[in-house]
């Protein structure tokens, strides 16, 4: 049988509004998937071990404190840093258009912003984990 | 009641189940969201005699205040307009506070950034990121005295969205007030002050929760003698609806918690009718018009019976519950953002339908950052044309006696008092907190809903249903990166420039303090503010000492 697809959800700096968080890890458990979720106030070094401890395929991180230009990108770096670069970073939250370009070019391979359905979240991960079984 | 009630009752009953043989109705069975079946039509009640209003109802400024706590509510004086509002440095959050001012504001709310929030400085490794984003930074003295310079506290009444370090801030206040000359007595205003919903839905904890409830009782009993104009406590179920609760259980924590601090009061050794009369509570509103407003006027039902009750409270103050009121975050879109003028406008109308006595509304693009002063200003016309144009201020309660809105007012003191039940079971609301039990019950509600949002059981417009292909082309509020720069340079710029051992006096002496649990917290930090020590400083004194909260 295929190992399942693990995910970490955390939240970076020191935003407490983590209905979303959590609203995303049960809708990808529901979907399948292994969810693991770092709870509030994480540094990206923090993130960083989880994910490479965890094993998971991919980091999904949110913030709506308008603190994500600063905090997803130290994510990705750190990844690097680790040697862990081909775990991939998504994000959501209150993030305002044109800060998904910069985050987008900082490495994060995709940002959900408000009013996203989890299903697509679920399929998107899906899709870049398993590779080419979506349109 | 009287033959012919009956047989109109019957007549309408058969043309109803005509209508609908050939209209089905819209859905078979209409819930609202705390899962209250709402009826077709709702009737008098046969039995209800003027007794009866008396004991559930009453009038306006009595007992049990169904009909809001004032006798003639906003005839004699409209709701106070408070705007939440900071962003960035003290300087540019004082310039918006002034601008709100000149714009018929009649009261101030200081929102503060998470570091602040959760007492580390600017310069603090876990601040990076965050500085002066959702919020005002404030590290010292300094900044609060430019925060509110050219602002005469002993006119302005302030409420400071600050909790597990709201004694830091509120002695910064009385600081800042003393300098301007105004004596704390003469202070008026509130802080959040509910660590409780820190734990369950907002996050932004720092301490356990017995050293915290110990620093919410020393507020208590220090400002029932020295400040005894300020609300010492908002009791939120604000954020809990945000963290996606039911209105009923926005009702039910809430009042738990207030129950809770109740309890941890009298147990320090305080009478009820001491600081019962400063409680404050702090709701709400989200879209379901009706339910929101009965929510509003079964809380102050139950409070009221609560302390009376329970409690023996005998001050008429201790029995009123007093509340403001934010429309809800959460219901704002994110796509075409213009529409949440119009929920807004609904919320903040049943806000006032609800009785409250302040209110905030949200702007329109808080979907996608902070408002811009444009978005600012339309949220607050939003709550002029409602006091001014509309004519609901007119009259006590306007809704008062309308069958649904009495009806839905039981039908939620029931459903809350369910969950009153099952958490004094579980040996009170600080039991069920550690428990996660409030936490999950939220958490399962907010599961739930977006279910229903994403199979399209609930119509969100412009966001499921109504959707255009265009993103939004407005202007958005951006704070400026070199703030951090700036406000770090500035923090330590204030430890080079005052007396250290001064500071170092003051957080020994705290320090020593924390230690005997009799003594009263409030004038050391008191001192310890007045020297200029900062935030973070005296938040890691009391972290040495409680240590620090992590996670149920």
């Amino acid at each position: 049988m295929e190992r399942k697809i693990r995910v970490l959800i955390a939240k970076p700096g020191l935003d407490g509004h983590d209905r979303g968080a959590l609203v995303i890890a049960q809708a990808l458990r529901d979907y399948g998937m292994e969810v693991i979720y770092t709870g509030l106030r994480q540094s990206a070094t923090q993130i960083v071990q989880a994910a490479i401890q965890e094993d998971v395929d991919v980091i999904g991180l949110s913030s709506l404190s308008g603190g994500h230009k600063a905090l997803f990108p130290k994510v990705v770096e750190l990844l690097k840093e680790k040697g862990a670069e081909d775990i991939p970073v998504i994000g959501g939250g209150v993030i305002p258009d044109e800060d998904i370009e910069f985050l987008l070019e900082s490495g994060v391979n995709k940002v959900f912003t408000p009013g996203s359905s989890t299903k697509d979240i679920a399929k998107y991960i899906e899709a870049l984990i398993r590779g080419g079984q979506n349109e | 009641m009287s033959n012919k009630f009956n047989e109109y009752q019957q007549l309408w009953e058969q043309s109803v189940k005509k209508t609908n043989e050939r209209f089905p109705e819209r859905k078979e069975k209409f819930m609202n969201h705390s899962d209250i079946e709402i009826d077709r039509l709702y009737l008098p009640k046969e039995e209800e005699t003027k007794t009866d209003y008396v004991e559930k109802i009453g009038f306006p400024g009595q007992y049990p205040y169904t009909r809001g706590i004032q006798p003639s509510m906003y005839r004699n004086r409209f709701w106070t307009m408070r705007q939440y509002a900071g962003f960035g440095s003290a300087k540019e959050t004082n310039k918006r506070f002034r601008y709100l001012l000149e714009q018929g504001q009649t009261g101030l709310s200081v929102a503060f950034d998470l570091p602040t929030q959760i007492g580390y400085d600017s310069d603090d490794p876990m601040a990076e990121g965050e500085v002066g984003k959702v919020g005002v930074a404030i590290d010292s003295l300094e900044d609060m005295e430019i925060l509110f310079d050219q602002i005469p506290l002993d006119k302005v009444s302030t409420s400071m969205t600050i909790n597990a370090p709201a004694s830091v801030l509120l002695c910064m206040y009385i600081a800042v007030a003393e300098k301007q000359g105004v004596p704390k007595e003469k202070i008026t205003g509130t802080i959040q002050n509910d660590i409780l919903k820190e734990y369950i839905a907002r996050g932004t904890y720092i301490y356990p929760p017995k050293p915290s409830m110990r620093l919410i009782t020393n507020i208590f009993e220090y400002c029932a003698t020295h400040v005894p104009k300020f609300n010492t406590i908002s009791i939120s179920g604000y954020h809990i609806r945000e963290a996606g609760s039911t209105a009923v259980q926005e009702v039910a924590f809430t009042l738990a918690n207030g129950m809770a601090y109740v309890d941890a009061a009298i147990e320090s050794g305080l009478k009820v009718d001491e600081f019962a009369p400063r409680l404050a509570f702090f709701f709400n509103a989200h879209n379901n018009f009706f339910e929101e407003i009965a929510k509003f006027r079964a809380a102050r039902r139950i409070w009221a019976k609560v302390m009376k009750e329970r409690y023996k409270a005998t001050d008429e103050r201790s029995l009123r519950l007093r509340f403001h009121t934010q429309t809800g975050g959460s219901t704002l879109t994110a796509q075409q953002p213009d529409n949440n003028i119009v929920r807004v406008a609904l919320q903040a109308l049943a806000a006032v339908l609800g009785g409250t006595q302040s209110l905030h509304t949200n702007s329109r693009d808080e979907a996608l950052a902070l408002p811009t002063e444009e978005s600012a200003r339309i949220a607050l016309r939003t709550q002029q044309i409602i006091a001014h144009e509309s004519g609901v201020a007119d009259t006590v309660d306007p809704l008062g006696g309308s069958y649904y809105v009495e009806q839905l007012t039981d039908d939620i003191e029931k459903e809350v008092q369910k969950y009153l039940d099952r958490i004094e079971e579980m040996g009170g609301a600080v039991q069920a907190v550690e428990d996660g039990y409030m936490q999950r019950e939220i958490h399962q509600a907010a599961y739930e809903m977006q279910k229903k949002i994403e199979s399209k059981e609930n119509i969100i417009v412009g966001m499921n249903e109504f959707t255009v292909d265009e993103p939004f082309q407005g202007e958005l509020l951006k704070v400026d990166e070199q703030l951090e720069i700036d406000q770090v340079a500035r923090v330590q710029s204030i430890r080079e420039n005052r007396d250290e051992a001064n500071v170092q006096n003051c957080l020994n002496a705290l320090r020593k303090a924390c230690q005997n649990e009799k003594e009263n917290l409030m004038p050391l930090i008191l001192d310890a503010v007045k020297a200029y020590a900062t935030v973070g400083e005296i938040c890691n004194v009391m972290r040495d000492e409680f240590g620090e909260y992590t996670g149920a």
